[in-house]
């Protein structure tokens, strides 16, 4: 009898553990049949590049939420870095009091947008850990402010014009936005990204005292950890990924606006939410936010295929977060029922 | 100590000041090389304050700390790592959400290159475990283990260090069952014979016994004696650690309790224990209208843990009360505080006040059913009652609507037994209510429990603090581990039988 419940037990929760991957293959399966072309190489390609985007987004977001945090500024930083990439593509950089203006390659423009969403997360840590502001503030103020100066740099407009020009050898920046080999180029970086993640969360000491400032601050600080540094690296992580955003999602469209990005940040909580990272901190894994990031994907595009109206996208979208946190919870509830059930067997 | 080779760290005159209390003033110490040095004082003497000092978890305020002839100081735990120095704490200081071999090797990572080479980690993991004769799963999450096992992995993180000269017990047995105390002492024999020194923080006297070697006694933040054990009897340590000069005088009783009638009586109240064991166990103890009835305890014993389940906080218990000759069934705090009982809880900031209210409200808000008219509140009958209530506790204040932290932690605290006291309880609970504040204020709050236990309230009291608890109450109830293990009145309250009691329920075993 006892057993049977055991065994029971353990079969939901290996049903609970890969939900979210059950999730994904059923919505892939229902779009499937209700759309003809929904596994078609374009619609397949298309979501593939929406994916790569939230994706990015949510692998920083995951090591912040892990640690107890949040970042809410990232859809801003997706908006502003996409501005200052256009423009120095398009007018380049003026410096008024040497009267000249420079014009930079695109590895170098790359470079510095990733140094710049690198710093913008960096204020967000110094903010949180030096100035002991919440994390949902801090964030929220520099979203305001990123939006703002994305807004400023060009007056409202848009930066229609990005190819560069060959006499200027600035030209290849929308290579981040095409097609390489029949993939999008932000799969790969996606990629790439996920791949560096998984090792910093699981093979290096960074990942641990990620995973250890999440679970207990004090006992962190304790043990030696900088706990401080810790929370500072992870909103530096989070603003480099935006900006790879940023970046990807500028070339993608061929033209940077200012409003780009707007409200992406939820996009990417809920990613790593359905992966199944603890809002409380603590736990967290980057193979369940990639898998996240796709069933948020496949909704996206698989509703606006179907015809489902914005209004009720929204609705379902919410629906789904809800659930998923509602199951998370009812998979931790299980956890420790089973393990307290354990104990006292072993006794 | 002449001989100076014997000791491994000595502190001089270290101070430890905090906003408002000096918790440590001019102690010095000398940590003995290959012993088991023995800190004993009651709650607040600064044991832990001075512990923390040496681990490089707070820095002293003032005083020096010398290692092998060199002075040192600890700007953080990682500087006292280095000098071989590892504490293991009082509140376990683990990561529930990582496994065993994650938290053992915390900040000690082994490393192939950059990267965390976890075969490493996993196998001295099990030897480390195996040594300590509990072999636990390493990669099992460190949450779903018990207690006692944390407290294994606890030590097991100190244990991995190979140049650990000091290793710091802060309490390490207040969560370990029998059988684990035993291991543990056999593991510190161990240490010993590896020349490491150990410094042992316990209530449990009878362990200090049989484990110590060299014991030194704070109270109150400074030194007041040290000898080694085997010079030394039970009746020595408490007699250092109460004091002799801080005597409160004892309150005459008006009452003639023999003929007062029993007004609540508890029958085999029973709590269990999350994963296993009770937190109160098969407990029988009654109250006289009028009385002042102490509770004695070492933490732990379950002392705050009965007052939670009169006041309804736990559900689950079993067991009968019987409250004014009738069958009381306990549901919910509210109910509980329409029944007639009262509470003034142990942690005054997180669970007696409200910060962000003003004096009147705090000492308003359990009664304010009974300004209401309608549906709006009498602000006139509201302040009447608090003005009323402030005098009559001698409360200083000087306008009821400053916020309440611009009091003196003993008139915060009198607030809170006020707020107790307006719900016109027939049971008053205190637990605790001396806790933090200055020996003036400690002396008004025994005269206000004096005062309204004359006017024909039973009281309750928990106090950890030996001369208070023989001060203030008539008669009173020692627990230990849970059980009932005393009842203690008149010529039979010493500070001995006190003491005695209070390990009685542990069982650990100890040849006297």
């Amino acid at each position: 009898m006892k057993t049977k419940k055991t065994n029971s037990n353990q079969l939901l929760m290996t049903i609970l553990k890969g939900r979210t991957f059950i999730v994904l293959i059923i919505l892939v399966v229902f779009f499937s049949v209700v759309k003809d072309n929904f596994l078609d190489p374009t619609t397949l390609t298309m979501i593939a590049k929406h994916v790569a985007l939230y994706g990015i987004l949510a692998l920083g977001m995951t090591f912040v939420i892990i640690t107890g945090g949040i970042d809410l500024s990232v859809g801003s930083v997706v908006g502003l870095i996409g501005m200052l990439a256009g423009g120095l593509i398009q007018y380049g950089l003026t410096l008024k009091f040497a009267g000249v203006t420079l014009y930079f390659s695109v590895p170098m423009i790359v470079l510095f947008m990733l140094i710049i969403g690198a710093l913008i997360g960096c204020v967000n840590g110094l903010i949180i850990t030096k100035l002991n502001v919440a994390p949902f503030i801090a964030t929220l103020g520099t979203m305001y402010i990123c939006r703002g100066f994305a807004n400023l740099r060009s007056g409202g407009a848009t930066f229609s014009d990005i190819a560069g020009y060959e006499g200027l050898g600035n030209t290849g920046f929308k290579t981040l936005g095409s097609n390489i080999a029949g993939i999008p180029a932000g799969v790969y970086v996606f990629a790439v990204l996920a791949i560096i993640s998984v090792v910093l969360l699981k093979k290096m000491p960074f990942g641990w005292y990620v995973l250890g400032v999440g679970g207990n601050e004090k006992s962190a600080r304790l043990s030696g950890i900088k706990a401080d540094k810790i929370k500072i690296l992870v909103y530096i992580i989070s603003g480099f990924c935006a900006a790879w955003v940023g970046m990807i999602n500028t070339a993608q469209l061929s033209a940077a606006h200012p409003a780009s990005g707007d409200g992406w940040e939820m996009n990417a909580i809920a990613a790593t939410v359905l992966g199944g990272t603890s809002m409380a901190g603590g736990s967290g894994t980057i193979l369940g936010t990639v898998v996240g990031a796709f069933v948020i994907g496949v909704i996206n595009d698989g509703m606006t295929m179907c015809g489902v109206s914005e209004f009720w996208q929204k609705v379902i979208r919410g629906l789904v977060i809800i659930l998923a946190v509602v199951i998370d919870q009812t998979q931790r509830n299980l956890q420790a029922k089973m393990a307290l059930q354990a104990r006292n067997e072993n006794k | 100590m002449a001989d100076k080779s014997n000791v491994v760290l000595h502190c001089e005159k270290i101070d430890k000041i905090y906003p408002g209390t000096k918790a440590l003033d001019g102690v010095s110490f000398d940590l003995l090389r290959g012993k088991v040095n023995v800190l004993i004082g009651e709650n607040g003497a600064g044991k832990s304050t001075l512990m923390k000092m040496i681990a490089g978890i707070e820095q002293p305020s003032a005083g020096k700390m010398y290692m092998d002839g060199e002075e040192v100081y600890f700007k953080d735990t990682t500087a006292a790592r280095q000098k071989g120095i590892g504490i293991i704490h009082q509140e376990l200081s683990l990561f529930p959400n990582l496994t065993v071999y994650q938290n053992i090797f915390m900040c000690h990572e082994h490393k192939k290159g950059l990267f965390l080479n976890d075969k490493e980690h996993i196998a001295g993991a099990e030897k480390i475990l195996k040594r300590l004769e509990h072999e636990i799963a390493p990669d099992t999450l460190v949450g779903d283990l018990r207690v006692g096992q944390q407290q294994m992995v606890e030590i097991a993180r100190n244990l991995i260090q190979d140049d650990l000269r000091v290793l710091i017990m802060d309490e390490p047995t207040s969560s370990l069952s029998a059988a684990e105390v035993k291991v543990l002492f056999k593991i510190m024999r161990e240490l010993l014979a590896q020349d490491i020194s150990i410094v042992y923080i316990s209530h449990r006297l009878e362990e200090i016994m049989e484990i110590g070697d060299h014991v030194t006694i704070l109270r109150d933040g400074k030194y007041v004696a040290d000898a080694d054990v085997k010079d030394i009897e039970l009746s020595w340590i408490v007699e250092n650690m109460v004091g002799k000069n801080t005597q409160y005088h004892r309150f005459e009783r008006s009452i003639d309790l023999d003929k007062a009638e029993k007004i609540l009586e508890v029958k085999h109240l029973t709590l269990p224990k999350k994963g296993g064991g009770y937190l109160l166990d098969d407990v029988n103890m009654y109250l006289k209208k009028g009385e002042v009835l102490g509770i004695y305890g070492l933490l732990g014993a379950g002392r705050s843990e009965l007052f939670e389940c009169l006041m309804g906080m736990r559900p689950e218990h079993t067991g009968e009360v019987i409250y004014n000759g009738a069958d009381l069934k306990i549901k919910s705090i509210s109910d509980q505080i329409k029944n007639g009982f009262a509470i003034v809880p142990e942690d005054r900031q997180r669970q007696g006040l409200i910060q962000t209210l003003d004096i009147c409200k705090n000492t308003s808000i359990a009664s304010m059913r009974n300004y209401v008219k309608g549906i709006f509140l009498n602000n006139k009958e509201e302040e009447k009652a608090v003005d009323e209530q402030i005098s009559d506790i001698h409360i200083k204040v000087a306008d009821k609507k400053l916020p309440i932290l611009s009091l003196s932690g003993g008139n915060q605290q009198k607030v809170v037994i006020g707020k107790g006291i307006l719900t016109h309880p027939t049971v008053l609970l205190l637990d605790e209510p001396s806790r933090g504040i200055d020996i003036g204020a400690k002396t008004e709050v025994f005269e206000i429990i004096h005062d309204y236990a004359e006017r024909g309230l039973s009281i309750i009291v928990i106090s950890s603090e030996l001369k208070e608890i023989m001060a203030i109450a008539d008669r009173i109830y020692v627990l230990s581990n849970g059980k009932c293990t005393g009842e203690l009145s008149g010529d039979e309250i010493t500070e001995d039988t006190l003491v005695r009691a209070s390990y009685a329920g542990l069982g650990t075993g100890v040849s006297a």
